[in-house]
């Protein structure tokens, strides 16, 4: 026989009151996108299947990389908000705390082994 | 104690026991594609850190992307990312309050699904 009261039992079940910020992160990171995934597709696109000497020299100018680092910070962040939204609607518990942890340390480590790489070949 | 048995009780019907509908099926793939794009995201970085280390490692790694099985993750992504895109707009309009009406939110299905297929094809031609 449960000796909580329902009341007891509610409290601190409700919203979590971070949902609002949570979906304004989301339309953020997604106008940033609209711009960035066309420009980094044609950009990647073009100079994915060419030589070492010609990749390098495309990522040393300005343009191609500053396009490259912003989509991977940019869709990471966005990754990020979007694939916890996907683990709380179908995980529970301590699994979904330990997914939670884990995406978001996937999508830093891109973010940072990207931004990290296209540095050193465009400096 | 009003409510001792729980864990048992019946739950609305869900989305187990709906006919697939162009509203449905287009929202879950918009979750899908948008997921499934971490594989690419990986691959590409993964590329971009292969090309700042040296000729070798940036060939290994271009050899894998440009491989028939590298090609196939690289154009099915090509694919997920319009596709993620244009449902992403599509979200942004309904967040603006409108398109809600079930005429125009299957007409906006239509769209994304075509659209999405129209600028892969536009694309993987001129690229």
């Amino acid at each position: 026989m449960p000796i909580l009261t329902d009341r007891k039992r509610a409290v601190g079940m409700g919203s979590a009151k971070s949902g609002t910020m949570h979906h304004w992160g989301m339309i953020v990171s997604s106008a940033m996108l609209i711009s960035l995934v066309p420009l980094f597709i044609f950009t990647f696109g073009r100079i994915l299947g060419a030589p070492y000497e010609e990749v390098v020299a495309y990522y040393s100018r300005p343009f191609p990389a500053i396009v490259a680092v912003l989509t991977i910070l940019v869709s990471m962040v966005h990754f990020k908000n979007g694939v916890q939204a996907m683990i709380e609607d179908y995980v529970q518990g301590t699994a979904r705390k330990v997914a939670i942890i884990l995406s978001i340390c996937l999508s830093y480590t891109i973010a940072g082994v990207g931004l990290f790489a296209i540095a050193r070949i465009a400096l | 104690m009003a409510d001792v048995n729980r864990g048992n009780r019946p739950l609305s019907p869900h989305i187990s026991i709906y006919r697939p509908q162009w509203t449905s099926v287009t929202s879950i793939l918009t979750r899908i594609t948008g997921n499934a794009l971490i594989l690419a995201s990986v691959l590409i970085v993964w590329w971009f850190l292969a090309a700042s280390y040296s000729e070798d490692y940036f060939n290994t790694a271009n050899g894998f992307l440009t491989s028939w099985f590298g090609d196939l993750i690289m154009f099915a992504s090509l694919w997920a990312v319009w596709y993620h895109f244009l449902a992403g707009l599509r979200h942004l309009y309904w967040d603006s309050g409108r398109g809600f009406e079930l005429d125009v939110a299957k007409k906006l299905a239509y769209g994304v699904v075509i659209g999405s297929l129209v600028l892969t094809v536009i694309t993987a031609f001129i690229l």
